[in-house]
């Protein structure tokens, strides 16, 4: 019979064990697009598929030497930071007050926001053109920055209102009892708790912005274009294109991914409730 | 101030004097109100000018091709819109594609993030590996999918189902719906992973604990403890995830092009041809506008069944 | 309106007339990912090189994805772009609304009658010509010589569906992976309904009759679809529904079809080695026939245009002219190889002797282009121009639609008589909302 410590360390092999397969399974397909980069193009569309060829860096340096990535690069970090920035700034006070000051209207207003995510961008694509060509807001980071922070708003409002009621109401009692304002309540006491809630916000948010293939494809020309525009201009060209793509893909995603695994270790390392205690 | 209100101030818990406490509630609301504003402000003039072009659009004939005169047709951009052949399978398609996604997210989401909680080995890397797919681009995901792993020729779901000496499937032509699920999923079990995962690190471990001492099984702790306790970011996934998915466009596009036929159409497609693609900037307006109400309609029957979750206290 | 119109023009016209100074004009071009923009891209510093005083910046775009960009952007008078890469199917209607600059005098240097005819004409409105073609192209036969061998089989230079059919059936070997023939099967206008227009003019239908209305309850489109849907379903390879030209191309480059109807600019991928592994291997014939030759081979080209709304328009047209000069095929010739040359386009290619030995396809090439005819591509009268489509703006639409019917069945979704059906009332319907009869 096994002891129980013996039980307790054949249990978290199990389900150790479980846990890479669930997640070598969910991760395989970007793990095929990154193999393919490296082939050549007959390769990546050769049946059987291979697993096993001689690598080439040839289709990362045709993407270097026809575009530059660099700049496509930039125009998504910038956008997608900016618009990340002035959501958590509009997002976190707005949160905060329906959290810890709920009153009638906050789960319809709560509604109302996301509802305003519901009108597909196809529809509005004419009458959005149509004000960012009067405003001169085509092909300006800045007009993509507005728009994302504005898609993302509702969704950043809800998780962290979802990550503030986590909260227990004593924690800020406490601080407001030692003579606190709001925003010292905010700030000292209220950021630092929910951490890892707030972490995760940024990441989502931040991935959203990266990836937005609509807005970012019919808004921009030469100057504001983002990552998905390199993407797309690498997608279903005449003749054959997956090794190329997935090796732009990868290029793509790359920064978005570094920066989400190094995250993660904030949100790994995000408090417990045992410190609140 | 007088010395009696310092001395209430000072006493914890105590009930203050009528005044003061009706004071600082004007206060607290005052506070309250200036911080949601801005965002309300803001998203209220986001949503308040596309609409009403969109609105205004819808009721005139609109077509880009056809610059001039604009008159005014009242309904018959809906009214041809609702009348057109595919709109009741791209409705159902819609809300099957969205449902099934819920469905298949939700469950998944919970049972890998109570997976990962517990801690083993590498379990940081698990957990980004298990969170990766939602980085990737909807279009670069889709053509992934299509050609490089569900391609009855030379996809690895091909090569697998050979070499366990079965036909490969045609996913494309015999599941079309079925294989945009599968996609679609792909990407947002991650998402609902991610969210889970995080509800789970605020799960109180003592009570956990306390459970177990008396006696209750994992099973039982689940249920009775950690489900729960999830509820809330459980209904934030399905609202969040509900909105996305009503629009899910590039998958669709990408892959099989609305087809064949009508099977894997959904209405923002159904908006896509119909309208944009004839530049008809009148219907693609109210199709929106139909999109619209379909999603309101099926956002207040969700909270109608989750919407306590939502805002409840712990 | 609140626009910046006016005081861009302002600053554009200042920037102009100090043209040979500093400030240099951006030409902001959007084009389609294919091949020959790509090396059109890469050859930027020659052009730049050429005219100092101008600088290129590129948008490159997936075809639908540049389609429905550059629509929006011309139809608002956005103003994003001022060259613009448009086929024949919006070179006429852009051009008739007045939308495209009228291309107007060229220097002589240019020699615009050595542009083939047919291929001009399918960009001219109203006796203009408001695009300059950068590629041209017709569809045709591509098949395996060693696998025709093999089997005894000869490909006649003009064969007809039915042979096809025949030929399909002798050489589909689905245990080998050996297909008997790959055809587009993709839903879109531009993807499986170029290669079934095609298909439906050889086998005497019309999309539309003298009054517009659709045709598809008719006996001619029956047969074409019937035999398409036996053609491709029994000989054709799995996933054939959701193939379009990329997928048909890797199909056949990794030698896993025995024969290829499709785009004639195929054939520089098809011969090429570093991306075929059938390259020594393939011959090419016309497109097929069956009732009649007319329109067994679709006419599409890629022409670069210059929307009003552009404020760097003379700028744009030094571009435009230079990209679809004889010089610059020179350039690529001298760059990737003779091989690699915008093809389709002018007469003094295909006199070119190095050429026609390098491109083994280009005899061939030659010939369909000279076949196809954007006027009389039908048996029987028809009232609108375009081979594969008819250029209305209602076609991207109805096209996309039939497409998606004809895709279903297929797969076998539906039947090909329901496909008809579908086809004809989703298409006679939106013709009569857009007002071509009551």
């Amino acid at each position: 019979m096994l002891t129980l410590k013996q039980a307790r360390q054949l249990r978290t092999v199990l389900l150790g064990t479980l846990g890479w397969l669930v997640a070598l399974i969910i991760f395989f397909p970007i793990f095929w697009m990154i193999l393919t980069s490296f082939k050549t193009e007959i390769e990546a569309f050769s049946s059987p598929p291979q697993l096993f060829f001689m690598p080439t860096l040839e289709n990362y340096i045709e993407i270097n030497s026809r575009s530059s990535y660099l700049t496509y690069a930039w125009n998504s970090v910038v956008v997608s930071f900016g618009s990340t920035f002035i959501g958590m700034l509009l997002a976190v006070p707005a949160a905060y007050s329906m959290a810890f000051f709920e009153t009638k209207r906050t789960k319809s207003t709560l509604l109302w926001m996301l509802s305003t995510k519901m009108l597909p961008p196809v529809g509005v694509l004419v009458p959005i053109y149509l004000l960012f060509k009067d405003f001169g807001l085509l092909d300006t980071r800045t007009g993509l920055i507005i728009i994302y922070t504005l898609i993302n708003l509702p969704i950043m409002v809800w998780m962290i209102y979802t990550y503030f009621k986590e909260i227990p109401k004593d924690i800020l009692e406490a601080a407001r009892l030692d003579g606190a304002t709001p925003i010292q309540e905010i700030v000292r006491v209220l950021l630092p708790i929910s951490k890892g809630g707030l972490a995760s916000t940024v990441l989502l948010a931040l991935i959203l912005s990266w990836n937005e293939a609509f807005w970012s494809l019919n808004l921009t020309a030469s100057t504001a274009a983002p990552l998905t525009a390199l993407v797309a201009s690498y997608s279903s060209p005449e003749g054959l294109f997956w090794a190329k793509l997935s090796a732009v893909s990868t290029l793509a995603c790359a920064p978005i991914l570094i920066f989400g695994w190094l995250s993660q270790k904030q949100l790994v390392r995000g408090l417990s409730f045992g410190a609140v205690k | 101030m007088s010395i009696s209100n310092l001395q209430v101030d000072k006493a914890t818990g105590a009930e203050g004097s009528a005044s003061s406490v009706k004071s600082q509630n004007r206060q607290k609301s005052r506070i309250s109100l200036a911080m949601v504003s801005p965002s309300v402000l803001v998203l209220l003039v986001w949503m308040i000018v596309p609409l009403a072009m969109t609105i205004y659009f819808s009721l005139i004939r609109y077509n880009l091709l056809y610059p001039g005169d604009e008159p005014f047709v009242g309904l018959e951009n809906y009214y041809y819109f609702l009348t057109d052949e595919g709109f009741a399978a791209g409705a159902f398609n819609t809300l099957y594609l969205v449902l099934s996604v819920l469905a298949i997210s939700v469950i998944f989401g919970v049972l890998i993030a109570v997976l990962v909680d517990n801690d083993f080995w590498g379990r940081g890397i698990v957990r980004v590996l298990l969170i990766s797919p939602f980085f990737i681009m909807p279009t670069v995901t889709a053509l992934v999918w299509k050609n490089l792993l569900l391609h009855p020729v030379s996809g690895v779901f091909a090569a697998v189902w050979r070499f366990f000496g079965a036909q490969p499937v045609d996913w494309f032509a015999e599941y079309p719906m079925g294989a945009i699920i599968m996609i679609v999923s792909w990407q947002w079990v991650p998402f609902a992973v991610l969210l889970l995962m995080t509800a789970m690190q605020s799960l109180d471990q003592e009570q956990k604990d306390a459970a177990r001492l008396d006696g209750a099984g994992p099973l039982a702790i689940f249920w009775h403890i950690t489900l729960p306790h999830l509820m809330r970011p459980i209904a934030v996934v399905v609202m969040i995830e509900t909105i996305f998915l009503l629009s899910v466009f590039a998958e669709i596009f990408t892959t099989t092009g609305g087809g064949p036929g009508y099977a894997t159409t959904n209405l923002a497609f159904l908006i896509y041809t119909q309208a944009l693609l004839q530049f008809d900037v009148g219907m693609a307006s109210a199709g929106g506008l139909v999109a619209v109400i379909i999603a309101n309609i099926a956002a207040f029957i969700l909270i109608r069944i989750i919407g306590k979750n939502l805002t409840d206290k712990q | 309106m609140k626009n910046y119109m006016i005081p861009t023009l302002m600053a554009s016209a200042i920037a102009m007339a100090s043209a040979s100074s500093f400030a240099a004009t951006t030409v902001t071009i959007g084009t389609v990912n294919n091949g020959d923009m790509i090396r059109m891209q890469e050859l930027s510093p020659a052009f730049e090189a050429k005219y100092p005083d101008i600088k290129l910046e590129w948008v490159v775009l997936e075809e639908n994805v540049l389609r429905q960009r550059l629509t929006t952007d011309i139809a608002t008078g956005g103003g994003q772009f001022d060259v613009m890469t448009i086929g024949m199917y919006e070179a006429p209607i852009w051009g008739a609304k007045g939308w495209l600059e009228p291309i107007g005098e060229l220097p002589a240097e240019y020699d615009v009658d050595d542009i083939f005819t047919s291929v001009k004409d399918g960009l001219t409105a109203d006796g203009k010509l408001f695009a300059l073609p950068f590629y041209a192209e017709s569809s045709m036969t591509y098949y395996r010589t060693d696998l025709f061998e093999k089997a005894g089989l000869e490909m006649p230079e003009r064969p007809s569906w039915d042979q096809m059919m025949t030929f399909a059936k002798t050489l589909h070997k689905p245990d080998q992976e050996q297909y008997g023939i790959c055809l587009r099967g993709k839903a879109g206008w531009g993807e499986n309904m170029a290669l079934i227009s095609t298909m439906s003019n050889a086998f005497g239908a019309r999309w539309f009759n003298e009054e517009w209305k659709p045709e598809f309850d008719g006996a001619d489109w029956k047969n074409t679809l019937s035999f398409y849907v036996d053609l491709l379903g029994n000989y054709g390879p799995p996933g054939a529904s959701s193939n379009g030209f990329n997928e048909n191309l890797a199909l056949f480059n990794s030698g896993k079809c025995a024969m290829w109807i499709d785009a004639t600019v195929a054939g520089s991928f098809v011969t090429d080695k570093a991306q075929s592994n059938i390259a020594d291997n393939v011959g090419f014939a016309l497109a097929p026939k069956q009732a009649t030759e007319r329109g067994a081979g679709w006419l599409w080209s890629w022409a670069l245009a210059a929307p009003v709304s552009s404020d760097a328009k003379e700028a744009a047209k030094s571009f435009m002219t230079w990209a679809t000069s004889k010089e610059y095929s020179d350039l690529v010739a001298e760059k990737y190889g003779i091989a690699s040359i915008p093809p389709g386009t002018r007469h003094s290619t295909y006199e070119n002797k190095d050429y026609m030995e390098a491109a083994s396809f280009a005899a061939m090439t030659l010939e369909s282009m000279n076949k196809a005819d954007a006027v009389n591509s039908t048996l029987k009268p028809k009232p609108y121009i375009g081979v594969q489509f008819a250029a209305i703006p209602e076609f991207q639409a109805i096209g996309t639609q039939v497409g998606k019917v004809f895709a279903g069945a297929l797969a076998g979704q539906m039947s090909v008589d329901d496909a008809l059906k579908s086809a004809q009332s989703t298409t006679d319907r939106q013709m009569k909302r857009a007002g071509y009869y009551k």
